[in-house]
């Protein structure tokens, strides 16, 4: 039966010519985008081609950038230092923007840290005090572990073991806590111990007049004071991922180090975090012609049911066929399945060709592991696939093509669009992109929201309030109870 | 002309989908805008936010504006119309006209229903700005039905046409949106019909915009227009051939 269907499917010229012109169009879209995708960064007055940011030991792109006051440690060993209060600059903050302020943003950061080295982007593992989220173990720019319970002043130690690393917190340096252990792989004997301060950009989010929002960022610093610090001595001071640059407030306010009475006192700025969807281009930005080819699915997908009814043909198909669940549902598995292949062949072409044409251009493509490019595009056919099957069921529900498509377009595009470019409020948005068979778009995010930097994640930056399974899910929901319901409607009538 | 008019009005007055249309498109008009009002109280744009409704509505629109003959096509009426109206133009320009009517309208009652419940649910919307934007709204939304009944004399299969329509009005903004190149997005912005909804609604911080309101709405009308011309040359030209949906 299903190859009955696959063959009325393929034998009508218009429909194969849409699903194939889905295809095309995310392949074309694309690559026109990647050409039309500039990219430079100035040194001095030369216009020059961007230094791709640092990457860390798990691939992804990350900012490796603090003050870090170190020496070499070979072999196993460890580093024991007390936190005696942090202090920070926050420059020109809002409401007017007009002043420099004492304060510090919630993910400033001081602590000691294992390093295999001080190129940015090498491995580590980092006790920490923060701004406003108490002690934390973070290690390798993603893995991050709160030591619940501890404030003020605070023991950090962390202890090496092979290319094992553990962080230890204590309130009195008597009796310690262990927060955390991890692995860094592939760690040289010989790594840099020491002290460290960054301090994030000051972040707020403003609603824009014309959609979306603006984030602005302002420079802040950090400046903590250690004590009882092992080993002691033979500090070394690296500005690690500096890139020269100097704002007015570090020319009288350099980061760096002091030390005096045993107390040494590390000032920084920068962050050691992965990169956000906002700071390159992701992946999923190279299918451009995603929501074009989406249209073209829903409407074949329509068609393939109302034609049936429209022509007739349903009574020759009811005669060979009489069970209408079965018919129902093989129709539904040929428009499925038709379009989960289109959409693995588009998004698999498309991806890696256009990945590989920015690349080639010198424009830097936000890096991902297999299995999330994988994701991507298994998640785009899926998508299609199921947008089609939730098209092609209302088809079946309303037997009237307009309403049809209108139904599906309105609730999987028009929630997408008002969520990301319109002036409805971030709150709104996210809920259009919970509640909305528009949340599927969320298996198109490469990069995840990271809880450890501070950032308005929002729909309109490329971020869903739901997994990227869990937003396909809802999708599948709709479309499985678009197909419930046209099922039991179609064995109650006649046809 | 007048008997082409009145032939073009009866039809819709005795079937339901036209009034329905029309209908529907001050309800979800409303209804978006309501919501929108009550969401987003403290945004940069309360005008805006006020009359967001027309996002949804200008689909119900250019859905009416297809509807209205595509739907001949889908049933087999366009044959008897033709017969008793031989003159294409004549039909073309009858519905045209009456679409015309009805969705301004309609688009009347759903600007006016918008921005009634942003002034009841938005304490800070201003009262200048808001004239211009709903006019601006208004004349938008006849403009979409126009690009609608277009675009159906040009595809005349009411599902594909719907789908173009569609395309036009909601797939050009999101690509738009996942352009990098700014220059290349001002350029979708300045091309794209639906921008004038934008444009128009826009009350604050205009002078980013990257067309003005009335040029925007310029470049809407010169969509319908360019639907409408290449409809009727494709409408005189073809044989009418009822087509199944």
């Amino acid at each position: 039966m299903i190859r009955a269907e696959w063959t009325k499917f393929r034998t009508v010229r218009g429909w194969v010519a849409g699903v194939s012109a889905a295809v095309l169009v995310v392949v074309l879209l694309g690559v026109l985008a990647a050409f039309g995708t500039h990219q430079s960064c100035m040194a001095g007055n030369v216009e020059v081609v961007c230094p791709p940011p640092p990457t860390g030991p798990g691939g992804e792109a990350v900012v490796d950038h603090f003050t870090f006051v170190h020496q070499p440690l070979t072999g196993d060993g460890e580093i024991t230092a007390r936190v005696s209060g942090m202090t920070g600059t926050i420059t020109y903050p809002p409401p007017n923007h007009d002043q420099i302020v004492a304060g510090l943003v919630p993910w400033a950061k001081a602590g000691i840290m294992v390093k295999a080295g001080t190129k940015p982007g090498s491995a580590y593992a980092s006790v920490l005090l923060s701004g406003h989220h108490g002690v934390r173990m973070q290690a390798d720019f993603t893995r991050d572990v709160a030591a619940p319970g501890f404030s003020g002043e605070v023991w950090l130690r962390l202890k090496r073991t092979g290319d094992k690393i553990t962080g230890y917190a204590s309130k009195d340096g008597g009796t310690w806590r262990r927060i955390d252990t991890v692995t860094l792989a592939g760690l040289p004997s010989t790594v840099q111990i020491g002290l460290f301060a960054a301090s994030p950009n000051d972040i707020t989010e403003k609603a824009s007049p014309l959609g979306g929002h603006l984030v602005q960022a302002r420079f802040t610093q950090a400046a903590a004071d250690f004590s009882q610090v092992s080993p002691a001595g033979g500090w070394t001071y690296e500005n690690v991922g500096d890139d020269g640059g100097r704002t007015d407030w570090e020319k009288t306010h350099p980061p760096g180090f002091t030390e005096s009475a045993g107390i040494v006192t590390v000032t920084g700025s920068g962050d050691i975090v992965p990169l956000g969807l906002t700071e390159g281009m992701p992946i999923e930005h190279t299918l451009t012609g995603l929501f074009a080819a989406l249209l073209l699915v829903v409407v074949v997908a329509v068609l393939f049911v109302t034609a049936e009814f429209r022509r007739g043909l349903i009574r020759t198909t009811l005669i060979a066929t009489p069970s209408r669940g079965r018919v129902l549902a093989a129709k539904a598995v040929v428009i499925g399945g038709v379009t989960f292949a289109a959409g693995l062949v588009a998004a698999g072409v498309t991806i890696p060709l256009v990945v590989h044409l920015l690349g080639a251009r010198d424009i830097f493509v936000l890096p991902v592991p297999w299995w999330t490019a994988l994701r991507v595009v298994a998640g785009t056919a899926a998508l299609l696939s199921l947008a089609a099957v939730f098209a092609y069921a209302l088809g079946a529900i309303f037997k009237r093509g307009v309403a049809a498509v209108a139904a599906a377009v309105v609730l999987l595009v028009v929630p997408q669009l008002l969520a990301t470019s319109s002036v409805l409020p971030t709150g709104a948005g996210q809920w259009l992109t919970r509640v909305t068979p528009a949340a599927a778009f969320a298996v198109l995010q490469s990069i995840p929201a990271y809880p450890q930097v501070f950032y308005p994640y929002s729909p309109a930056d490329g971020y869903y309030p739901l997994a990227p399974w869990a937003g396909l899910g809802v999708l599948l929901l709709y479309a499985a109870a678009a197909l419930g319901l046209a099922v039991a409607r179609f064995r109650r009538v006649d046809a | 002309m007048t008997a082409a008019l009145r032939a073009e009005w009866s039809k819709i007055r005795t079937l339901p989908d036209f009034a329905l249309l029309l209908a529907l498109t001050v309800v979800l008009t409303v209804a978006v805008s309501a919501a929108s009002s009550a969401a987003g109280g403290n945004g940069p744009d309360p005008v805006h936010a006020a009359l967001l409704g027309v996002q949804l509505g200008q689909a119900v629109a250019a859905i009416a504006g297809v509807q209205i003959l595509a739907g001949e096509y889908g049933s087999g009426l366009i044959h008897p119309t033709l017969l008793a109206v031989p003159r294409r133009s004549r039909v073309l320009g009858a519905k045209a006209a009456l679409l015309a009517g009805g969705v301004a309208a309609a688009a009347l009652a759903a600007l006016g229903g918008s921005a009634l419940a942003g002034w009841l649910l938005l304490p800070s919307l201003p009262a200048g700005g808001l004239p211009r934007a709903v006019t601006g709204s208004v004349l938008y939304l006849v403009l979409i039905a126009l690009l609608g009944l277009g675009t159906a004399a040009v595809v005349r299969n009411t599902v594909a046409a719907v789908g173009v329509v569609l395309s036009l009005l909601y797939v050009l903004p999101v690509v738009m949106e996942m352009l990098t190149d700014p220059q290349w997005q001002r350029w979708v912005y300045r091309l794209t019909p639906s921008s004038a909804a934008q444009s128009l609604q826009t009350t604050v911080a205009t002078s980013a915009l990257p067309l003005g309101p009335w040029p925007a709405l310029a470049v809407t009308a010169g969509w319908s227009i360019g639907a409408l011309a290449l409809g009727l040359l494709l409408l005189t030209r073809r044989d009418a051939i009822a087509y199944g949906s």
